[in-house]
């Protein structure tokens, strides 16, 4: 059982009314693996990113993380109490950071993990020191948010998210919003990552960072897996024809 | 007969010790008004419908009628159902939960206005629905509605002469006992007016602190 994914999607779907946003979707995704979800604006890549912890709940299927169902169908407040547990185990990080404006960047970090795990402060300031060291950012510890730049906020959002020592880390869209020249400084903390092989599930428009970072590419197009495969296929040699024109579009657009 | 102000030092004492008073009941009210504000605003939000609903109504009570009956019913009314409260407990519980009503209404829109993706933030780290609350949502909303709190409690300060018709010997009283006694109410009058604006000079400044301190927090 040594192959028994960490990720387990199956036949996941999900609807708004009459739309269907994901249509029969299964992933697995290995212990250490690097994934990238590519497509179109709406194509569900975000959708089916944010299904993983149950951020946006699917209306059919499941999605397991190791041995544990999340989206297990519960009385609500036993819900609740599972799916807390189960996110500590998920780092996520978003298009906007969504760091906590009123806490300083250590307090960010620590939050989570003095709350849900009861370590000491002192414990908890070293693990603010290790994960901003981490993402290089150990002179900004008593900053606001509101201090910093975007690169820098999304790098504190990194650590806080890794302060919680999570199995797998999502990364919806996290350079999106950034400047162009911010975005290196957080592509090189996920590649970094990436060495450290961490499990990481990364939605994204940027083609070239797929290309250089994870071992698999899924391609996405209104709510169905179009294509999936290693990035030396997709990128050089995609088999479809949605994924041809939507390459051709973004590949070009980054020259 | 012209205008004496040289009545006025002998009550001194007297005054200060009303503006001690008025100060007091403010603040208590104050800090109540603040956090019940606060946990009225999660249930008027968040709470099923069986304790929103007569919550509402309570709300509209406090709203909608007179303070001024409001503080004659919690002093006078209550005595017949056995609740017989001091006239500053009940003075600081009359101003405390009306203004607390207006608050509450204010801080519901301070939440409804944080980003949805705080929510998600907090979430994500495996906060539960009321840890966010407490942590994240509740300590933003209000740091964005300090501004319209802060005129609510000078409305406060002044509406605090109101409870001395119930005998708090506040400011206001304690000059109409000065005035009963010199038959002097022009000059009581203006002097009180004159405490009530230093100690509003006072709040106005603790507000500007405050909202300086938060600033960098936003």
């Amino acid at each position: 059982m040594t192959d028994r994914p960490i990720i387990d999607i199956r036949h996941a779907a999900k609807s708004y009314g009459p739309l269907e946003v994901l249509k029969d979707i299964s992933l697995q995704v290995q212990k250490g693996q690097i994934v990238a979800i590519i497509g179109p604006s709406g194509s569900g890549k975000s959708t089916l990113l944010r299904a993983i912890n149950d951020l946006d709940p699917l209306t059919a299927g499941e999605v397991w993380l190791e041995d544990t169902q999340v989206n297990k169908a519960l009385p609500t407040r036993q819900y609740e109490a599972h799916i807390n547990s189960v996110r500590q185990n998920i780092g996520m990080v978003f298009q906007h950071f969504n760091l906590f404006p009123h806490l300083n960047v250590r307090e960010n970090i620590t939050l989570a993990p003095k709350m849900l795990k009861g370590i000491s402060n002192e414990d908890a300031d070293e693990l603010a020191v290790e994960q901003l060291n981490k993402v290089g950012l150990l002179d900004r510890i008593d900053y606001y948010p509101s201090q910093l730049s975007g690169g820098q906020k999304q790098r504190v959002a990194i650590a806080r998210a890794l302060a919680m020592k999570p199995k797998v880390m999502l990364f919806d869209e996290a350079t999106s919003a950034l400047d162009p020249e911010l975005v290196e400084e957080v592509n090189l903390v996920m590649k970094q990552l990436a060495e450290e092989h961490m499990t990481m599930i990364i939605v994204t428009h940027e083609m070239g960072f797929a290309q250089d970072v994870c071992d698999r590419v899924l391609f996405m197009d209104q709510g169905v897996v179009v294509e999936e495969g290693p990035p030396e296929v997709i990128f050089k040699n995609p088999a479809n024809d949605r994924t041809k024109n939507f390459l051709r579009k973004h590949l070009k657009g980054q020259n | 007969m012209g205008l004496d102000f040289s009545v006025v030092p002998a009550f001194a004492g007297a005054l200060l010790l009303g503006m001690v008073w008025t100060i007091a009941i403010t603040v208590s009210a104050a800090v109540l008004s603040f956090f019940g504000g606060i946990v009225f605003a999660v249930i008027a939000l968040y709470s099923p419908a069986l304790i929103r609903y007569p919550f509402r109504l309570f709300a509209w009570l406090f709203m909608g009628t007179p303070l001024l009956l409001q503080l004659f019913l919690i002093y006078f009314g209550l005595i017949q159902i056995g609740v017989d409260l001091p006239a500053f407990v009940a003075g600081v519980i009359g101003l405390g939960l009306h203004f607390a009503v207006y608050n509450s209404d204010i801080i519901q829109s301070g939440i409804l206005a944080v980003d949805k993706g705080q929510y998600e933030g907090a979430r994500t780290l495996g906060l539960s629905r009321m840890q966010t609350l407490r942590k994240i949502i509740v300590p933003q909303a209000v740091r964005a509605v300090i501004p319209p709190i802060g005129n609510n409690m000078i409305a406060l300060l002044k509406d605090s002469a109101l409870v001395s018709v119930i005998g708090v010997a506040e400011l206001t009283l304690t000059s109409q006992m000065a005035i009963s006694r010199t038959f002097r109410p022009f000059e009581f009058y203006v002097t009180a007016a004159a405490c009530y604006y230093v100690i509003n000079l006072g709040l106005e400044a603790g507000l500007r602190r405050i909202e300086r301190r938060i600033q960098l927090a936003r």
